[in-house]
């Protein structure tokens, strides 16, 4: 069976693995959302911590025999610590300034994560064996599906469910919000804000860094793995419009999607086809797809 | 009054005691390949000022025009046979038209929305150049010979290349001077200071920003052909994110709003790199980063920026 002249087999395996890309861009566009929502800080670190979580379930494995399962909390957990310790050292000295500053400072705190990476294991890639229990691959009938593939895109929609769920439809999320809005009026109801803030970014960082350790067995961990998917994601977060948490779920699905389609029908535009929408998207509703902001 | 004008007095003075040092640098036995270097991206940092030091748009795409300009000019020279003159001239109007598109899609949006455009527009400029068949691939564009400029002079002597780039560098500082004290500058500073005001006041705020983003895209092209030119290549690195970065890092460093705090910015980003690279290795790209942090945390005026208020505080008090 064929699709427009491409067998239907290498179709739907182009399609599976856009879906895969488009999986960890939700889940880093998702975390930039949350962070932006409520710091109003663009987080160019995004990348990095997203490079830092995958090395670290790689050194957990490598070096503690710390198998998968475990460094998939691990290694959000103390990223998520990193991220606290950057907010209170770093951000919160810039709370009230042009949101210029912080994506500036972010850019600076990636460049130091990457150096230091760089300087210890260089450019070449490691590699992360899939984990025992999602070895192999399904035959579906009509195409064979790896096991750690689909594991990764359940994942990535139980995480990014479970965020909306908590900032749409908890107290907490009710707090964040209101503080998005307001943060003097919250703090005047008793709520402690910058404690709030502060978790909110220690949790962007462990979802960028939970991004990382199931990107590990995919692709080979290297320091410079973030900083290229990181532009990629700004190109998702400026389609979807950056306000909306569902926004960014739904446009990094569906932008994986389409890459997944145009590396079957034209591979060299594969790589500047997100940029190629974002441009269409933004001569058509300058705000994004799902942005309220004028 | 009087203190006043010793000030402008002191700032005159300085700007010729550097230009008498930059006259005489290859004389003195400063590497001209070295300081040319620091040139271009001295230049590039001013065309990248031009923006937001005096207009107050953050553009994180600048790589793109410096980039891909440094490419048009080394492959007309290389494999055209183009004259040097030309070929420049034309890596800078390419940089200008690729501005122009930048500008039309990006200045819809303001603020760190723009900053991502850019940075997403020129990013996809950097996968162009990476598949495009002109630009040599990973490889980039190796050994492009320097040539004759007008037919007459022999660019291939250090010494002649030297003024050559110099000569082109003070003009091009004087022209953004004059741009900045302009009555178009003066809309564009208040476009930086107060936007809905320039609106309010008839002023076609999108236009200036279209033609500021132009004129600076333009420079930084300028900036990334005779870099080619210099260096004798051009490759990835220079229409990578990074160097986007880098740009930003000069002009902060230095006094962003300064008129020559981007030089000094320039000279000490380009000296560190040069001296640091075989020494430390990946710290390079740490310090630089540390270097951000710092200014973005303790000094955001800059050096330049930060020696202005001294000064002026000095004078208040006198």
């Amino acid at each position: 069976m064929e699709i427009f002249g491409i067998p239907l087999q290498a179709f739907l395996g182009q399609l599976v693995l856009g879906l895969v890309n488009g999986a960890f861009y939700a889940m880093l566009s998702l975390g930039l959302a949350v962070i932006f929502g409520l710091l109003d800080i663009v987080n160019f670190a995004h990348g990095a911590l997203y490079m830092v979580g995958a090395f670290a379930a790689w050194i957990m494995l490598d070096k503690f025999g710390i198998n998968f399962w475990f460094a998939l909390v691990l290694a959000p957990l103390l990223v998520g610590v990193l991220g606290v310790v950057i907010e209170r050292t770093f951000l919160k000295r810039l709370y009230g300034l042009d949101p210029l500053y912080g994506l500036l400072l972010t850019f600076g705190l990636s460049l130091i994560l990457e150096g230091i990476f760089r300087d210890q294991y260089g450019v070449s890639g490691q590699s992360y064996p899939v984990p025992e229990l999602l070895e192999g691959a399904t035959n579906l009938g009509f195409m064979i599906l790896p096991n750690y593939r689909a594991f990764v895109v359940l994942a990535s929609l139980v995480v990014c469910l479970g965020t909306w769920f908590l900032i749409e439809r908890t107290r907490l999320g009710a707090y964040l919000r209101a503080g998005t809005e307001n943060a003097k009026l919250v703090q005047a109801f008793g709520v402690n804000v910058p404690l709030m803030v502060m978790l909110t970014y220690g949790a962007g960082a462990a979802l960028a860094a939970m991004a990382g350790v199931l990107a590990a067995p995919i692709i080979q961990v290297t320091p410079l793995m973030g900083s290229n998917l990181i532009i990629v994601v700004f190109a998702v977060v400026v389609i979807g419009g950056m306000g909306s948490i569902l926004g960014s779920v739904v446009t990094g699905l569906v932008l994986g999607l389409i890459e997944g389609m145009t590396r079957v029908f034209y591979p060299e535009a594969s790589s500047v086809v997100v940029f190629v929408v974002m441009v269409i998207v933004l001569i058509i509703r300058p705000a994004g797809l799902f942005g309220k902001e004028a | 009054m009087s203190m006043s004008t010793n000030h402008t007095k002191l700032i005159r003075a300085t700007y010729i005691g550097i230009l008498v040092l930059a006259l005489v640098a290859p004389l003195i036995g400063l590497y001209p390949v070295f300081v040319m270097k620091l040139l271009c991206f001295a230049l590039f940092a001013c065309a990248f000022n031009l923006l937001l030091g005096f207009t107050g748009l953050l553009s994180f795409g600048h790589a793109a025009f410096f980039g891909f300009a440094a490419y048009v000019t080394g492959y007309f020279i290389k494999s055209q046979g183009w004259s040097p003159e030309i070929a420049i001239l034309a890596g800078t109007l390419v940089a200008a038209f690729i501005g122009l598109v930048f500008g039309l899609i990006a200045i819809r949006r303001q603020g760190i929305y723009f900053a991502m455009i850019t940075l997403a527009l020129a990013q996809m400029v950097y996968f162009i150049c990476l598949q495009a068949p002109f630009t040599g691939g990973e490889d980039g564009l190796q050994g492009v010979p320097r040539g004759k400029l007008l037919g007459l002079l022999d660019l291939s002597s250090d010494t002649t290349m030297y003024y050559v780039i110099l000569a082109i560098f003070v003009a091009c500082f004087l022209g953004i001077a004059r741009i900045v004290t302009s009555p178009f500058g003066q809309v564009l500073k208040m476009i930086r200071e107060n936007e809905p005001r320039a609106v309010s006041l008839g002023y076609e705020v999108d236009r200036y920003k279209l033609v500021a983003f132009v004129l600076s895209a333009a420079l930084a092209g300028l900036a990334g052909s005779l870099k080619t030119l210099v260096m004798g290549f051009a490759t990835l690195t220079d229409v990578h994110w990074s160097m986007s970065g880098e740009v930003i890092l000069m002009s902060l460093l230095g006094g962003v709003g300064t008129f020559f705090g981007p030089v000094f910015g320039a000279g000490i980003v380009i000296a560190l790199q040069d001296l640091l690279a075989d020494k430390v290795g990946a710290w390079v790209t740490v310090i630089i980063g540390a270097i951000f942090v710092v200014c973005v945390l303790a000094f955001r005026k800059g050096v330049v920026g930060e020696v202005h208020a001294w000064l002026e505080r000095r004078r208040a008090r006198a």
